[in-house]
């Protein structure tokens, strides 16, 4: 079973959910760490990192010698990351998306692809979990290509959790991409609902079943609740406004090893989630 | 005229309810929201909306099942996982494309040896222009599943720009996206400074960190504020020496608050109401001397 954290936006307790509920798992899962422009989950597991992989893609090099400068690579690109003022075309790497188009519309043959660096995947284990995570290179645009680099490292004998990137755009979906189950962590405050209403209409669309976490229970109003109510969507666990919970998080402490007496509700929601997964299967 | 851009890295540092106090400490500002993937500002400004614009940005590959003959040249073409195989009733086989893997970079539709892959433009969200008791705003919405904030965030940013150039505004402040991909690239690229709103922890500090070298890579000039300073003293202390020694000016310290959620419910920004981190914001709003 894949399981995706996610959430409308960020610092709503995403990774706290992820790596608490890794641990709570007890036996062998994966935690993938998908949030590759801020990979945070090792600051709670302490990992050591026994391997590392540089991930690359594909951009433009060209070669003046045969280039006359016809322009029909800068027509093709979608994305204005090859433009040609009538003289040799001049490549903007950090748009590229590196689809591989200009060196096959190139007519000269002018045009080959060379790797570019992005970031790195890293693998190590903490305990019952295999931490696999993406780092992207400052500067580098495109999350999307390492994120898939880190998927592809999943082991589909062993369950995993991904802990998704905020927001509902591109990184995002592709992180959500054949997950079974999505957990959606929001905030009771109107931020929090406005940003989980952003949230639960992605993964309506994607057709993927999924449940509501609600973090810092009791700091706002009710309207999350409310609102959860109305739209029938499953409210998988509360988790207290406690000041120690912020206080752990601040250390890197996990919750579960911090303060014992939330390991309870951790368990609850593994044990809500494959409930509610077999419901939808059987539907 | 002045452009401060305030981002956080790691989300949920309060970033939005600071920019949105210094946006009516300023006064008379022009107000860019550009986390346009999760865009909260109007929850507090109540914008009047004055103009809606639809943002096209891209194009998507429709296969024509009747035209298709299955021969699979697109599958092999597209880097992008988005095309997959189905087969018709008589068990013909046939391709389609999933929209939200589609990154529109337009091979398959090029290669396609029967022209039966159409490709119209994608319609990626809006955006409004507003106005609000502390200015004009330009603000956004991404849909949902969507590619290209980066352009959606530039797309806002440049109206805020010229609103502020033709009605002679002196500063626009931007409220830009978590993270450091594309869309806060594209909102801190060409800004007078960053504002660099962090919290206490070890995943605020390391973010601050990611978020700082890219202030750097595009030589804007940064400020650190920590919010909710209090929950962590050595961290907070720790995070103003690293900031420091990265070159960043430390603006100031805004304590742990409850009432800013208050503030939030009520609509109001935290500068609006009683709630006692206003006065630290108020004294981050003159360090900044904007
Ligand atoms: S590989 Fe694709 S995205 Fe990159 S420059 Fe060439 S056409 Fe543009
Ligand atoms: S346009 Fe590009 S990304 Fe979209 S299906 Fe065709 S080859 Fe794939």
């Amino acid at each position: 079973m894949v399981i995706a954290v996610a959430s409308g936006k960020g610092g709503t307790g995403k990774t706290t959910v992820s790596v608490n509920l890794a641990k709570a798992f007890g036996s062998a899962v994966q935690l993938l760490d998908c949030d590759v422009e801020e990979p945070n989950a090792h600051i709670f597991l302490n990992p050591s990192v026994s391997s590392e992989k540089v991930v690359n893609i594909l951009v433009p090099e060209v070669d003046e010698t045969r280039c006359d400068g016809c322009g029909e690579c800068s027509r093709f690109c979608e994305y204005s990351a090859i433009v040609s003022f009538g003289s040799k075309p001049l490549v903007f790497p950090e748009m590229c998306h590196g689809c591989g188009g200009c060196a096959r519309v190139c007519p000269k043959n002018a045009i080959h692809e060379v790797q570019k660096r992005i970031g790195v995947v890293k693998s190590s284990e903490a305990g019952n979990i295999v931490l696999i995570e993406g780092v992207l290179d400052v500067g580098v645009a495109m999350a999307p290509p390492l994120i898939r680099a880190v998927k592809s490292s999943l082991n589909k004998n062993l369950p995993a959790i991904l802990d998704a990137p905020p927001g509902t755009s591109c990184p995002v979906i592709a992180t959500l991409r054949d997950v079974d189950f999505v957990v959606l962590v929001t905030e009771p405050t109107p931020f929090g609902l406005n940003d989980l209403r952003l949230a639960v209409d992605m993964v309506r669309q994607l057709g993927i079943p999924f449940g509501v976490v609600i973090n810092r229970s009791g700091a706002g109003d009710d309207r999350v609740h409310a609102y959860c109510y109305e739209e029938q969507i499953p409210l998988l666990m509360e988790i207290p406004d406690d000041r120690k919970i912020a206080e752990a998080y601040s250390r890197g402490s996990l919750i579960i090893e911090a303060l014992p007496e939330y390991r309870g509700i951790f368990k609850g929601l593994i044990n809500k989630i494959s409930e509610l997964k077999e419901q939808a299967l059987s539907k | 005229m002045k452009e401060l851009v305030v981002i956080s890295g790691k989300g949920g540092t309060g970033k939005t309810s600071v920019a949105a106090s210094l946006a009516v400490l300023a006064g008379n500002s022009v107000i860019a929201d550009c986390d346009v993937d999760a865009a909260d500002m109007h929850l507090v400004l109540a914008p009047q909306i004055k103009e809606h614009h639809e943002f096209k940005s891209g194009h998507e590959a429709v296969i024509d099942i009747d035209k298709c003959t299955g021969c699979g040249v697109c599958l092999a073409n597209c880097r992008f996982e988005a095309v997959s195989q189905h087969a018709k009733i008589d068990g013909a086989r046939y391709f389609k494309i999933d929209p939200v893997a589609c990154e529109g970079c337009g091979v398959c539709v090029r290669f396609c040896p029967v022209q039966a892959i159409d490709f119209p433009e994608r319609l990626c969200g809006e955006w409004m222009v507003s106005e609000t008791r502390c200015g004009p705003m330009v603000h956004a919405k991404l849909g949902v599943a969507a590619e290209n904030s980066g352009k959606l965030v530039s797309t806002v940013r440049q109206k805020a720009k010229s609103i502020a150039e033709d009605g002679g505004y002196g500063i626009v402040i931007v409220d830009g996206p978590p993270g450091i991909g594309c869309p806060v690239i594209a909102s801190l690229t060409g800004t007078s400074m960053a504002l660099i709103v962090t919290e206490p922890t070890l995943s605020g500090e390391h973010d601050m960190q990611r978020v700082l070298s890219l202030a750097k890579h595009f030589r804007v000039p940064a400020a650190v504020c920590v919010n909710k300073w209090d929950l962590n003293p050595e961290m907070t202390a720790s995070i103003e020496e690293k900031a420091k020694a990265a070159g960043a000016a430390v603006a100031g310290r805004i304590r742990y608050d409850r009432a800013v959620t208050q503030a939030q419910i009520q609509e109001k920004t935290v500068v609006e109401t009683d709630a006692p981190s206003a006065e630290d914001i108020r004294s981050i709003w003159s360090y900044l001397n904007l």
